[in-house]
């Protein structure tokens, strides 16, 4: 059971308030996003707490992906995307013109939804974002890739068969190596879009569980269309509706007594 | 209506058919009672099983929900109410049952005394009854919480009841074979209206999702 001394009381206005003060890895103020003439978000303002897994639900279209997408600057790759407001990475804004995105996104990973391994070897796919950032020693990097398949729970089913390509494994140890490829870089945050919705429940509870597990040295922002998968992993939930933030708070308390009418609306599945 | 709507209501008209029968049960132990009519006595204690099935359909109903529908925010908190509510509910009939049984041996004695507080306090308790589970069925929470500061009365009844008694019982040692039964009922409907209680505070829980329970409403 995770502790709730320190848990984050958040309001709905997104401020942390709490005696034992959780430190926020990220601080998101009033964020605007536009796809062309198209906004995407509006004034979104939350903290993400450090080494606590934040969820993101809402319906289709509430601007969840988009959001997670902000956090590592991944959506400056789409044509006619900006944003407007803040999001504090350590007390840098993320988006200040002296900031390479590149860097940033070293240190916030990201899984998406639909396994994506690189169609290379287990080990190559593992080694190579650490090759791209320069490290060539081949005994660090067969430690580093040992490493990151240990701490993706996929090591003890692959450590065998390393030279073999990625595309053979199945989606759940796809995933669970796209988490060990998006570790291997070292991040601080680690953003999962989706990362259950193409498996199965067996390989769904592995990534839960591996997850938790990773709680105790990594943060992470969860978006999921299964809300029981939220109730079961994440700390703080926060909901989206149509661009904005609706609500935002402790899991469990969202879950049993919601304060808007909307959440309680989604989360019962009364919607609409 | 989605078919989940449809269980919640059958689930609800269910607990009100518990609980009508748990008002009866209460109002025709007292009758028992006070008209010392053994017949009727007779009668409340053979419908326990009654409440008793509903009590167990009731349970797995809800946890046949909890397990199928994964419910949350409301639904959830009806759920886990309603499963609470059954048991106090059924608690109360056993309660009605116990003075049934004290009515029949008081029946084969002489009356001690016209009974005068006691029906007063088992009215107040049966209308806590009825008002806690009207507060349950129109999610009413200030309601719920006036049956709670109804409770205090009843409790105060209990004591002067008691005390009343006592004194009969120093005056003359023949009447404490009946005057500790009469005690005994008026223990039982304080009971009742202690559960009566916790029915009203699980409705405040229902509707608000504050747990007022151990605290001074």
């Amino acid at each position: 059971m995770r502790s709730r001394s320190s848990f984050a009381i958040v309001t709905n206005n997104g401020c942390v308030s709490n005696m034992t003060e959780p430190i926020p890895a990220l601080e998101v103020h009033d964020l605007d996003a536009w796809y062309g003439h198209t906004q995407a978000l509006r004034k979104i303002s939350l903290a993400i707490v450090e080494q606590r897994i934040t969820a993101i639900i809402g319906p289709s279209g509430c601007g969840k992906s988009t959001f997670i997408r902000c956090l590592n600057r991944i959506n400056d790759l789409i044509g006619g995307f900006r944003v407007a407001g803040r999001v504090l990475f350590q007390g840098q804004d993320l988006y200040a013109p002296d900031v390479d995105p590149i860097e940033i996104r070293l240190r916030i990973g990201m899984v998406f939804q639909k396994p994506n391994p690189f169609p290379k070897s287990i080990y190559d796919n593992v080694a190579y974002g650490p090759r791209l950032c320069g490290l060539k020693d081949p005994v660090r990097l067969d430690l580093l890739v040992e490493e990151s398949l240990k701490k993706a729970a996929l090591w003890d089913e692959v450590k065998d068969k390393l030279r073999r390509s990625a595309l053979a494994l199945s989606g759940g140890q796809q995933q669970r190596l796209c988490i060990a490829r998006a570790l291997a870089v070292e991040p601080e945050v680690l953003l999962l879009d989706e990362p259950c919705s193409a498996l199965d429940p067996i390989a769904t509870a592995r990534i839960e569980d591996l997850l938790l597990d990773l709680k105790k040295n990594y943060t992470m922002v969860i978006v999921t269309h299964n809300m029981q998968q939220a109730a079961r992993v994440s700390d703080s939930t926060a909901f989206f509706m149509l661009g904005q933030l609706v609500e935002f708070g402790p899991t469990s308390r969202i879950f049993t007594n919601p304060l808007e009418k909307v959440t309680e609306d989604y989360i019962t599945g009364r919607f609409g | 209506m989605r078919q989940f709507d449809e269980e919640l209501t059958a689930l609800k008209q269910r607990i009100l058919r518990m609980g009508a029968l748990v008002e009866t049960q209460v109002a025709n132990a007292i009758k028992a009672l006070v008209e010392r009519d053994t017949e009727l006595a007779k009668s409340v204690i053979v419908t326990d099983h009654q409440v008793n099935a509903y009590d167990v359909e009731i349970d797995e109903e809800c946890i046949r929900l909890l397990a199928l529908r994964q419910p949350t925010a409301s639904d959830l908190r009806f759920i886990t109410t309603a499963m609470k509510i059954s048991t106090d509910l059924e608690r109360m009939s056993d309660l009605a049952e116990d003075i049934c049984e004290r009515a029949l041996e008081l029946a084969d004695e002489p009356q001690l005394k016209p009974y005068i507080d006691i029906p007063r306090m088992a009215n107040w308790a049966r209308t806590m009854v009825k008002e806690a589970l009207d507060a349950f069925v129109n999610r009413n929470a200030d309601l719920a919480r006036k049956v709670c500061r109804d409770d205090a009365f009843v409790d105060d009844l209990t004591g002067q009841i008691f005390r009343e008694l006592l004194s009969f019982m120093i005056e003359d040692p023949q009447t404490i074979r009946r005057a500790i039964r009469i005690t005994f009922v008026a223990k039982y409907i304080e009971r009742i209206g202690d559960h009566a209680t916790n029915v009203a505070e699980m409705v405040v829980y229902l509707v608000e999702g504050k747990i007022i329970r151990h605290t001074t409403v």
